[in-house]
C-alpha cells in the first residue's frame, strides 16, 4: 500500500484528505505543518507529498525546497494545495521543485484523479 | 436555490463531507477566537509581521475549510477579510482602527453564520453585504470607490480563488480617466447563438471610454472568454450586457494580480490544465520531479456552476438570531485538572472513611443508608476513573521524537538502524510522559551506540545490515511497560563481571543473569571500550534507573550475547493513585506498592538464618533473600511485647527480592498518593503518604530503597 504524506495545519482538511485517500486505497501519514512533515518524511516511506501552502512554521513551498534536499525525496511527487493559483505562486512552486498544484477547495474525486496522475 | 440549504456543495457525488463538519466548526471557532484575541491585542502603531501573519492565517484557514465544506457564505466573507489582511501584512496598507472594527464585526458575523450551519440552517442568516462593502472600501485604501465591492455576477461558490483574488504585490492597475482601470476576465455563455457574444465585443467598440476587450481561448463549450480592461463597475457592465445576454450567462472575474492584458501564465512552461488565467483547478510543472509524462488536459473545468448558492447568504437582511456555537472540546489549564484530581482524591478518602464507619451498622435498620453508600462507592470510582483519564496522553507523543534522534545518532556513528514503534496509542499520565522521555532517550542512544553493530560487523555475523530498535508500550495490569529492544550484540556477562571486579564490586560468577545485568546500573559503570560522544562515559544508566525508580517504576534487563538486548521499563499508570497493600506493624500501618509485592507467607523459623551483624536471611524455595524487619527500620514502638512479626512479604525491586517482616496483612486498596517531600521533607525508605479510610495517615514504603538497603 502506498503512503501519502498529507500536510495541512487545518485538522478538518487533514481529516477530509485522510478519509478521501484512505478510501482510495492509500495509507495516509498526517503532518500538521511543514516542520512536522519533514520529521514524518524522515521516518516514513512516502510515495507522494500533498502539502498545504499556507502553514505556520514552514509553508508548502518551503517544505518542498527542504524535501528536495533530502536524498529520498529528489523525485517524489509533491503537490501544493493552495487557495490561490497565481502565477507568482506557481513560479515559486516550480522553483522550489514542486510537481504541481491543486487549488483549494477541491472535490475529493478531483484529488484522487490528480494523485493518480502522478503516483505510480 | 437561494433558500435551499445546500451544505457540502463542494463535495463530490460519492463523498459525504458532512462527517467533517463538526471538526471544521470547532476548528473555525478556535480560529475566530484566536483572530479576535490577536486583533484586540494588535498595536496599530507598531503591528509586527508575525501578528499580522497570524491574523491572516486564521482568516485563511477558515476560508479554506468553509469553501471545501461548502459553506459559501462564510467562505466569501472570510475571503474578503483575508484580502484586507493580505494587503496589511504586505504593508500595502497602514492598519487603522476602522479595520480592526470591521474585522471584529466580520468575525462575529462568521461565527453567527457558522452557528447557523451547525444548527442545520435554522434561523435567518446575518447579512454580510454591508461588511463586505466596508472591508472592500478599506482594502481599496480608504477611498470610497464607486465600484461594487462584491461582483453581483454569479460568484463561484465553492471556488473563492477566482473571485477578486487580492492583488499580491502587483502594482495597482494604471488609473485611467474617470476611475481605476480594472483587468477582468469575462466569460459569456453558455449560449445557443454565439453571435450574442459578438454583440458584447461591439459594445466596447461603440461606447467610448468603456475600455478594451480581447478574445481569450474559451475553455467551456458554447462560451466565449474575454480579457477586459475597464474602469466601469461590474454592475454597470452587467446592465450594458443585459441588452444581449442574460445576467446568468455572464461571469466576471477580477484579473488583478495577473498580467493585465496577457492572461497566459508569465512562465510559458507552466502548464495549467485548463482555464489558463489563474483559474486552473490543478496543474503540473513540466519536467518537475514526479510530474506525469503526458500532460492530459483536464476534462473537468473549474466548478463555476453553483452560482446561486454563493449569493444566498449575502443579500439576506433582518435581525438574525445567531445561534450559539457549540464546541465539543475545550482547553483547560493543567493546574485546574490537577486540582480536580486532588479533589477527587479527597472524595475517595471521604468515601472510604464512610464505608469503613458504616461497616458495623445493622443492615436491616440502615438499609437505605447502606444502599446509598454502595452507590457512592460506585460513583466515586467512576468519577475517579473519568477524571484520571483527562490527564492521559498517548505514548506516540513520546515516541515521535525518536525517529529523528535515532537517525542523527546512527549517522554520527556510521550505523544503519531502523526504528519500529508499537503500541503508540497506549495512554499514560501526562506527568509521567514528561518524566519518562529523558530516560528513554538515554536507553535508545545506548542501544544505537553499544547495541547495534557497525554494518560490516553485522553482515559478518550473518545479520541484516540494518539493525532494528523496537520501542513498544503496552498496558500490563495497572502498569504500563515500555520496552526498548535491539537486535545488536547484546551484553557480555563476562565483560560486565570483569569490569565489576575491576571496580572492586562484590560479584561472583554464580550470580544469576538478571543480577549481572543490574550491575550496569551502578554509578559510573560502563563496559564501553571506546568512549564515544554519544554515550559511554559511564554516566547514565544509574541516572536512568534512579529517574524511573522515582516514578515508582522499575527497570528489567534481558540480554543474549550476539542477539540483542531488551530493557523494559515498568511504570504505574499514574502518579496520583496507586494500588497498595496495607500491612500492620505494631499500631502502625504501612502501604506497599502492590506492583512490587511478589508473595507473602507465614514464617517458618527453620527457614530463617542469622548471619553476620545480626542480619537475617530467609530461604524461599531454595533462594535466600535478606529479611528486613519493618519494626526495626521504622523503630515502631511495641506495647504488647509478646507479639512479634510473623509474616513475611516478599517484595521485588530492580530484579532483587527481599522479605519484609510484618505483623499482619490488612488488605489491598487504591490509595491516593500524597507527596511527602513537598508537604514535609524527604524521609528515608518512604516514597509518600496517604490517608486511610479511618482518617489516619499511612506511609507508603519505597521498596526500591529498602531493597538497596538490604543489598549493600
Amino acid at each position: 500500500m502506498l503512503s501519502i504524506l498529507a500536510v495541512d495545519d487545518s485538522p478538518s482538511m487533514r481529516k477530509m484528505v485522510n478519509f478521501t485517500l484512505t478510501g482510495a486505497g492509500y495509507r495516509v501519514v498526517e503532518a500538521v505543518d511543514g516542520q512536522d512533515a519533514l520529521e514524518k518524511a524522515d521516518t516514513h516511506e512516502v510515495a507522494l507529498v500533498l502539502a498545504d501552502q499556507n502553514m505556520p512554521r514552514l509553508d508548502g513551498i518551503g517544505l518542498t525546497r527542504k524535501l528536495r534536499e533530502h536524498p529520498r525525496y529528489k523525485t517524489t511527487p509533491i503537490l501544493i494545495l493552495t487557495t490561490e493559483s497565481s502565477d507568482q505562486m506557481k513560479q515559486a512552486g516550480k522553483a522550489a521543485g514542486a510537481t504541481g498544484w491543486l487549488v483549494k477547495p477541491f472535490d475529493p474525486n478531483r484529488l484522487i484523479e490528480v494523485i493518480q496522475k502522478v503516483i505510480r | 436555490m437561494a433558500d435551499t440549504y445546500n451544505e457540502g456543495a463542494g463535495a463530490g457525488a460519492d463523498f459525504d463531507l458532512s462527517q467533517f463538519y463538526q471538526i471544521f466548526f470547532e476548528e473555525a471557532g478556535e480560529n475566530l477566537d484566536q483572530m479576535e484575541q490577536m486583533l484586540l491585542d494588535l498595536d496599530l502603531s507598531a503591528a509586527n509581521d508575525e501578528e499580522l501573519n497570524g491574523i491572516f492565517r486564521c482568516a485563511h484557514s477558515i476560508k479554506g475549510g468553509a469553501a471545501t465544506f461548502g459553506f459559501s457564505d462564510v467562505a466569501e466573507l472570510t475571503h474578503q477579510m483575508e484580502s484586507l489582511l493580505d494587503r496589511l501584512r504586505r504593508h500595502e496598507l497602514q492598519p487603522v482602527p476602522a479595520m480592526v472594527d470591521v474585522l471584529l464585526d466580520s468575525a462575529d458575523a462568521s461565527r453567527s453564520l457558522l452557528a447557523r450551519h451547525q444548527s442545520g440552517g435554522q434561523g435567518e442568516a446575518v447579512s454580510t453585504a454591508d461588511l463586505v462593502r466596508r472591508i472592500a472600501e478599506l482594502a481599496a485604501g480608504q477611498a470610497p470607490t464607486l465600484s461594487a465591492p462584491v461582483p453581483p455576477a454569479p460568484a463561484p461558490a465553492p471556488a473563492p480563488a477566482p473571485v477578486a483574488e487580492p492583488a499580491p504585490a502587483a502594482a495597482p492597475a494604471p488609473a485611467s480617466a474617470g476611475g481605476a482601470a480594472r483587468a477582468l476576465q469575462i466569460q459569456i455563455g453558455p449560449m445557443e447563438r454565439m453571435e450574442q457574444a459578438d454583440a458584447i465585443k461591439e459594445l466596447f467598440r461603440d461606447i467610448a471610454g468603456l475600455g478594451t476587450i480581447e478574445d481569450l481561448p474559451a475553455t467551456v463549450p458554447q462560451t466565449r472568454l474575454y480579457a477586459v480592461q475597464t474602469s466601469s463597475t461590474d454592475d454597470d457592465l452587467l446592465d450594458l450586457f443585459a441588452f444581449h445576454v442574460a445576467k446568468e450567462q455572464v461571469q466576471i472575474r477580477s484579473m488583478e494580480g495577473a498580467a493585465p492584458v496577457e492572461p497566459e501564465p508569465a512562465d510559458a512552461t507552466v502548464q495549467a490544465v485548463s482555464d489558463m488565467a489563474g483559474g486552473a483547478p490543478y496543474g503540473f510543472f513540466p519536467g518537475a520531479p514526479g510530474a506525469p509524462a503526458e500532460q492530459q488536459a483536464a476534462t473537468a473545468a473549474q466548478p463555476v456552476a453553483n452560482a446561486a448558492g454563493a449569493r444566498s447568504a449575502a443579500p439576506r437582511t433582518g435581525d438574525a438570531k445567531s445561534a450559539q456555537m457549540e464546541s465539543t472540546t475545550i482547553r483547560v489549564d493543567v493546574k485546574k485538572v490537577d486540582q480536580l484530581i486532588n479533589l477527587v482524591g479527597e472524595l475517595v478518602i471521604t468515601q472510604a472513611m464512610l464505608a469503613q464507619n458504616s461497616q458495623g451498622l445493622d443492615p436491616a435498620a440502615y438499609q437505605q443508608l447502606l444502599a446509598g453508600l454502595a452507590d457512592l462507592d460506585r460513583n466515586t470510582r467512576d468519577l475517579q476513573e473519568s477524571v484520571m483519564s483527562i490527564r492521559m496522553i498517548p505514548m506516540s507523543i513520546v515516541f515521535s521524537r525518536f525517529p529523528r534522534m535515532l537517525r542523527d545518532v546512527a549517522n554520527k556513528l556510521g550505523k544503519k538502524v531502523d526504528l519500529v514503534t508499537l503500541g503508540e496509542a497506549t495512554e499514560l499520565d501526562k506527568g509521567l510522559v514528561e518524566k519518562i522521555t529523558d530516560p528513554l532517550t538515554h536507553l535508545v542512544r545506548n542501544s544505537v551506540d553499544h547495541g547495534i553493530e557497525a554494518p560490516e560487523d553485522r553482515i559478518a555475523a550473518g545479520k541484516p545490515e540494518h539493525g532494528t530498535i523496537t520501542l513498544s508500550a503496552s498496558h500490563q495490569g495497572g502498569s504500563i511497560v515500555i520496552e526498548v529492544r535491539d537486535d545488536g550484540k547484546g551484553m557480555s556477562r563476562e565483560k560486565i563481571l570483569r569490569k565489576a571486579r575491576e571496580r572492586g564490586m562484590d560479584v561472583s560468577d554464580a550470580m544469576p543473569d538478571s543480577e549481572v545485568w543490574q550491575l550496569i546500573f551502578a554509578p559510573g559503570f560502563s563496559t564501553a571500550d571506546v568512549v564515544t560522544d554519544v554515550s559511554g562515559r559511564g554516566v547514565g544508566m544509574d541516572v536512568v534507573k534512579r529517574n524511573i525508580a522515582a516514578l515508582n517504576g522499575s527497570v528489567e534487563i534481558d540480554s543474549a550475547e550476539g542477539y540483542g538486548m531488551r530493557v523494559a521499563v515498568r511504570l504505574p499508570l499514574t502518579l496520583a493513585i496507586m494500588d497498595g497493600m496495607s500491612v500492620g506493624v505494631g499500631n502502625e500501618v504501612y502501604i506497599l506498592p502492590l506492583s512490587s509485592v511478589v508473595e507473602s507467607f507465614q514464617v517458618n523459623p527453620d527457614d530463617v538464618s542469622t548471619v553476620a551483624q545480626g542480619s537475617q536471611l530467609v530461604k524461599v524455595r531454595d533462594e535466600y533473600m535478606p529479611v528486613i524487619s519493618l519494626e526495626r527500620v521504622f523503630q515502631v514502638p511495641r506495647q504488647d511485647q509478646d507479639k512479634s512479626s510473623t509474616i513475611m512479604v516478599v517484595v521485588e525491586s530492580d530484579g532483587s527480592r527481599i522479605a519484609l517482616l510484618v505483623d499482619e496483612l490488612l488488605g489491598q486498596h487504591q490509595v491516593v498518593v500524597k507527596n511527602l517531600e513537598s508537604n514535609y521533607r524527604k524521609v528515608a525508605n518512604v516514597s509518600g503518604a496517604t490517608i486511610l479510610g479511618d482518617g489516619t495517615v499511612a506511609l507508603i514504603l519505597d521498596t526500591s530503597s529498602l531493597v538497596r538497603r538490604a543489598r549493600h
